[in-house]
Parts: structure tokens; C-alpha cells; sequence
């Protein structure tokens, strides 16, 4: 995973709340086996209809979403970071996020970031009165900054540093190899096996 | 043993492999990772990759579900996809050593009716699985959730995963002598919750499901309330174990016997909130005043009663909620004001890991026996892995929705997602025993409506939105 420490891009106003992982990618762009080429599906049924925001110039060509509250709710598909990354965003702003979308992203390497809802709001009037205005996250100052707005963010001090350091997760649990092979010591005979 | 706790936590202490220090993350160990064609690719190209093995094969299990059709299951796959995703599976459980269930397996089925059934789930036990409905299984006691395919590859090399404590909800069912009204289910009851929490109310929540009502519950019953607990935003649903549970496991293929089974009921019993533990949250359902329930819109938490009409976004406060309810009527093509009894409906889909055992079976078949789906309506019957499809066979269910003018069906996930060929065309109109009615979740342009099995088949015979009590005026 490539570190992360601050992006700039054009913001993306999604004004929908509670966009779950089926909105983000369907079910049927699911089948693939590979990890990249999802970008056709990212909203797909939506990026059927000519007003949709990222039919939009200048918005398609953005990288920050700016969405409403309830962010990436439902299934567990990682394919919908994945489809947002392959479409070009690199964070997602929202009021809160489904806790499954928001671990795969800092496994990915999407920078999910908690606004409050009335800067969101400020967010999206900004980037609706003037299209094409390029949002800043910062993840060392957590902070989100748009022409003269600077709000802060929220994101746990873990994830933070993770992804500032661009750390694969596999590879810092492995560290404790020890723990893991004592703790398989200790586990009762009884419990079941699948095989 | 110092403060005292809820469930959640007591198993999640049992499987503390290392405590973070600071902002770190626990490191939890796994006792059972359930595997699927879809969400596992990514992951075993990443163990190559790395060159890493599968840690315990023998504490993983793979089947094939959510992709596999539902009829002609003795061909080849006819979607070159859905077909590429499966072999890809097959191949890695060979490379890897991890055992499956193919399609035809006897075995096979969705992920989330497969462990219970072989008694693979346990209390107290970890269970994990690319799939948000992994939170099934708290049913047991277990603390079971859905992960993202990132940390299948960290569950298949490390059989652990990093974790952030989950804060502790307690959903409490109640009622005057435990029970439910008559054409009242398990479904009603989480379909309501959602509709009072909300799709976001649990997040970053384990919800123990507790109450009179839910100790009557039968083990199926439970696990479909804990399996939409994800629909409330939760991370996990779980029932603290008991008679009920010590019944469904006892003599299950994977479930202890012999003085082994003792000691696992002792310890199995521990497996209690303590008296004086606090839940962060807590919330209260009254079990007696629940009704069938509907959704209306396009997310879990939008529903009403059934006897209800369609609500009107007007009078909804919230911005955010009305806007969502405008969208949502839009894309239902409904009505504000229209009563629920009075929306027909084009396809009635019983099955999915939330309504797909042979409890959900028994209760449609029951109520659609010697009575006819109504003329024009598609039903669709698909159990929820080959051992309730054969076990439905040797009751004469098969029968009875054949005879009925039904479809019955092989092992599968089927319109749950439609990721197969049973999906709904554009415009048409379900009611579906399964868990999400997102736009487009059954087909795109489809329109769903979340229901219990007994509503389901009731909806069938009418053809329109109905419960059982519709149809004892003769009106079928
Ligand atoms: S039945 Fe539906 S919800 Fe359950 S695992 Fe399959 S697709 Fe997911």
C-alpha cells in the first residue's frame, strides 16, 4: 500500500445519504477475479442517468467524494473501495460511514473521512456554487480545506498511522507469529475443525 | 474475574491473542473462517503473492453460493463469469488445502446455513466470513461478523485479526407471556428494530438480542433475527446460548460428543451477560404490540406494519429521511397514502441465509397448501442449502409448492442478490424473504419488498401484500 499523508482533487458533491455498497457497485460486477477493473461499475445504475453527478464535467474527473451520511452501508464487498479507487478517488468525506466500508478502505488505502454533517453541508454548497473547486485532506493535520474553508476530520489514530506509513497489515500481525502459536496452545481440544 | 461483562465481551476476551497497547487494535483469534466464491479471489491471489500459506485449512471452510443457479445444477455454469468465479475457488481450495462443498456437494449451500447445520458453529466461538450476513451466527453465542476481502487474506494467513473493541447494544424483546401474536415472526421483530434504530442505529455496535420473546424462540428463528442485525448498521447480532441451542447442536456431525459434550455445555453456560454488566446502549421492543411487517422503500430501516399505508415523505422531519423517502417512493413506483394490502406484486421469492431453512419452509409451505399462487405471480422456492432442499423433499414440501404452481429450486443465494440468472426484470415488483431491498439488490429496476416466509406465501395466493389472516375469508 502506497503511504498517504495529503491529497488534493476536485470534490464531488453526492447528495445521498445512506448509500449502501449495492449503490456503489451492483452484484453483478462481482465477478471478477481480479482486484482492479471496477471502475465501469461504480455507480452504475445511477451513471445511467445524464444528470448524474459524475456524468458532470467538471465533476467526473473528480477525486474526493463528498457524500451524505450512512456512507458504504450493507454487504461487505471491498469491490466497492476498489471501484472507487479504480475510478480515481482517493478519499470519501461523509458524516458516518458503514464500519465494513470504512475498515476495507484503510485496508485499501482509501482515506474514509468523518466530517460533521454541518460541514459537509458547507462542503457541498461550495462545491455546487463553483464546480470544479479542489478539496484538500490532509491526513497529518486532519483537517479537509476548500477555497477559505478548513474543517476538521476524524479518523482513529491507528488507521491514521497506518496509512500515513502506507503499512500492510499482514505484515504487522506477523510480527506476533509467537503470540499466535502460544495462543494455539491454549485453545480447548474440543473446539470443531472443518476438515 | 474482576468487572463483570456482557456476552460480547467474555468472547472476545476468550480469543485475545494480544491486547493493543495505546490506539493499537486487539488481536483476535478465529476459530471458524467461512469462504465464498465471491469475496475470496483477491485474497489467495494475495497469499501467492506474498507466498504466503493458509495458516489453518482446517479451520476454514469454502462453498459455492452465491453465484451457482438454482436450476440445470447438473450443467456447466452458462455465465462464462459466474463460471471463471467458481473454478477460481475450486482451484485455490485445491492450491491451499482448504476443504469445499461444490455445487451437487450434499453439502452445499449458502455459507451462513452450512456451519450452523453441521453444528460447525459454536458458542463462544469466533466466526468470520467475506459477507456482511456473517452475523448469523451469533444465534449460538458466537461473536460473528462480515469482513471485507483484505482481511480474508489476513484471517487466511494469520487466522487472527486486528480488532477495535465494538461497543455493546442491548435490543430487548419482551412480551406478556414471552410469545408472538399468531402470523407474527422472528422477521417482524428485526424488521421492526430496523425501522426504530434506523439502517445506521448499530453501527460500530454488537447487539445482544435478549427478552422473553427470544428465549422462545427456536434456533432458526434466532438466527434470522441475528442474520439482519448488518441492516441496522451492527456489526454482530448474538443470543446467549441456552436449552435451545444445546438441543439444536447436540448429535450435529461437527458438534462435540461424548464427555467432550459435557465439558462444552459447562463451559457454554458461562456464556451469560453478567447480572450487573452494562450495555452501552439499550433498546426495547414490544413484543406484543408487533404486527407483519413491510418495507415500503429502498433500504431495511423503511418499513411500516402491513395493515399500514405507504408513508408520506412530506410529513418525515428529518431532511435526510424525506429526501430518501421521496427517492425511494420514486424508484418503488408507489403512492404515498396507498395501503400496503392493496400493492401487487409480480414474484414472491422464499429463500436466502435469512429465510432459507426448513423452519422457513415448513411455515410457507403451510400456508400455501392446497391453495394456488395467484395468477400472474412468479414464486420462487430455493433452500438455503442442499440438506433443507432434501429434507424438504422427504416432508413432501417440494410437493405442495409444485402444486401450488410454485418453482422449487436447488441450493443457492439465488434472487437474494440475483448475482445468478433468478433476478427480477426492470420495474417488477418482489416480495422476498430475504434482507436487503436496495435498489437494484434483486435485478436492476427491480422492486423489493422485505416480508417473513408466512407473508410471503400469503402474497403469492392474493397477489398482492398479504399475511396469512387475509386468507381465511375465503378470498383465496
Ligand atoms: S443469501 Fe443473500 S444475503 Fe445471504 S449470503 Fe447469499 S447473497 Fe448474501
Amino acid at each position: 500500500m502506497d503511504p498517504f499523508s495529503t491529497h488534493t482533487g476536485i470534490g464531488v458533491p453526492l447528495r445521498r445519504s445512506n448509500v449502501d455498497t449495492d449503490q456503489i457497485i451492483p452484484a453483478v460486477y462481482l465477478k471478477r477475479v481480479t482486484r482492479t477493473g471496477f471502475d465501469d461499475g461504480l455507480f452504475h445504475a445511477w451513471r445511467q442517468q445524464p444528470d448524474f453527478i459524475l456524468n458532470i464535467e467538471p465533476f467526473s474527473r473528480g477525486s474526493v467524494l463528498v457524500a451524505g451520511p450512512d456512507f458504504g452501508t450493507g454487504s461487505s464487498r471491498e469491490h466497492a473501495v476498489w471501484a472507487l479507487m479504480d475510478y480515481g478517488f482517493r478519499a470519501v468525506i461523509a458524516s458516518r460511514f458503514g464500519d465494513i466500508f470504512r475498515g476495507n478502505s484503510a485496508k485499501a488505502g482509501l482515506l474514509a473521512a468523518e466530517v460533521a454533517q454541518p460541514d459537509v453541508e458547507l462542503l457541498w454548497k461550495l462545491l455546487e456554487n463553483d464546480p470544479g473547486t479542489e478539496v484538500t485532506v490532509d491526513l497529518t493535520e486532519k483537517t479537509v480545506h476548500a477555497r477559505d474553508l478548513t474543517v476538521p476530520f476524524l479518523i482513529d489514530d491507528y488507521t491514521r498511522w497506518r496509512l500515513l506509513e502506507g503499512l500492510d497489515d499482514i505484515g504487522l500481525t506477523l510480527r506476533h507469529a509467537d503470540d499466535i502459536a502460544t495462543f494455539e496452545t491454549t485453545r480447548p481440544r474440543r473446539l470443531p475443525t472443518t476438515s | 474475574m474482576g468487572a463483570s461483562r456482557t456476552l460480547a465481551e467474555k468472547v472476545w476476551d476468550l480469543h485475545l491473542v494480544r491486547r493493543g497497547k495505546g490506539s493499537e487494535p486487539d488481536l483476535l483469534y478465529i476459530d471458524l473462517h467461512l469462504v465464498h466464491e465471491v469475496t475470496s479471489p483477491q485474497a489467495f491471489d494475495g497469499l501467492r503473492l506474498a507466498g504466503r500459506p493458509v495458516r489453518r485449512p482446517d479451520l476454514t471452510l469454502a462453498t459455492e453460493d452465491h453465484n451457482v443457479p438454482t436450476t440445470d445444477v447438473e450443467l456447466p455454469i452458462a455465465d462464462p463469469v459466474s463460471r471463471t468465479q467458481v473454478e477460481t475457488l475450486r482451484k485455490n481450495c485445491a492450491e491451499f488445502g482448504v476443504p469445499l462443498y461444490p455445487m451437487n456437494h450434499a453439502e452445499q449451500g449458502i455459507v451462513h446455513v452450512v456451519g450452523p447445520q453441521l453444528g460447525l458453529t459454536q458458542p463462544g466461538t469466533t466466526v468470520v466470513c467475506g459477507d456482511s450476513h456473517t452475523s448469523t451466527h451469533g444465534a449460538f453465542g458466537a461473536l460473528a461478523f462480515g469482513i471485507g476481502t483484505s482481511e480474508v487474506e489476513h484471517v487466511l494467513a494469520t487466522q487472527t485479526l486486528p480488532l477495535k473493541r465494538f461497543r455493546t447494544m442491548a435490543v430487548n424483546v419482551n412480551s406478556a407471556d414471552g410469545t408472538l401474536r399468531p402470523g407474527v415472526t422472528s422477521k417482524d421483530v428485526v424488521l421492526a428494530m430496523i425501522a426504530q434504530i434506523s439502517t445506521g442505529g448499530g453501527q460500530g455496535y454488537v447487539i445482544e438480542y435478549r427478552g422473553n420473546v427470544i428465549e422462545n424462540l427456536s434456533m432458526e428463528a434466532r438466527m434470522t433475527i441475528c442474520n439482519m442485525s448488518i441492516e441496522a448498521g451492527a456489526r454482530a447480532g448474538m443470543i446467549a446460548p441456552d436449552e435451545t441451542t444445546f438441543a439444536y447442536l447436540k448429535g450435529r456431525d461437527r458438534a462435540p460428543s461424548g464427555a467432550a459434550w459435557d465439558e462444552a455445555v459447562a463451559a457454554w453456560r458461562e456464556l451469560r451477560t453478567d447480572a450487573d454488566a452494562t450495555f452501552d446502549a439499550e433498546v426495547h421492543i414490544d413484543g406484543d404490540a408487533l404486527t407483519p411487517f413491510v418495507t415500503w422503500g429502498t433500504n431495511p430501516g423503511q418499513g411500516v406494519p402491513l395493515g399500514e399505508r405507504v408513508p408520506d415523505p412530506a410529513r418525515i422531519v428529518d431532511e435526510h429521511e424525506r429526501v430518501a423517502a421521496e427517492k425511494a417512493l420514486a424508484y418503488m413506483g408507489l403512492e404515498a397514502g396507498t395501503p400496503l394490502r392493496e400493492v401487487a406484486v409480480d414474484t414472491v421469492f422464499v429463500g436466502s441465509c435469512t429465510n432459507g431453512r426448513i423452519e422457513d419452509l415448513r411455515a410457507a409451505a403451510g400456508v400455501i397448501k392446497g391453495r394456488k399462487v395467484a395468477d400472474g405471480v412468479r414464486m420462487l422456492v430455493v433452500p438455503g442449502s442442499m440438506r433443507v432442499r432434501f429434507q424438504a423433499e422427504e416432508e413432501g414440501l417440494d410437493a405442495v409448492f409444485r402444486d401450488a404452481g410454485a418453482e422449487w429450486r436447488s441450493a443457492g443465494c439465488s434472487m437474494c442478490l440475483g448475482m445468478n440468472p433468478d433476478q427480477l426484470a426492470p420495474g417488477e415488483r418482489s416480495a422476498s424473504t430475504s434482507n436487503r431491498n436496495f435498489e437494484g439488490r434483486q435485478g436492476k429496476g427491480g422492486r423489493t419488498h422485505l416480508v417473513s416466509p408466512l407473508v410471503a406465501a400469503a402474497t403469492a395466493v392474493r397477489g398482492t401484500l398479504s399475511s396469512p389472516e387475509d386468507l381465511a375469508d375465503g378470498s383465496a
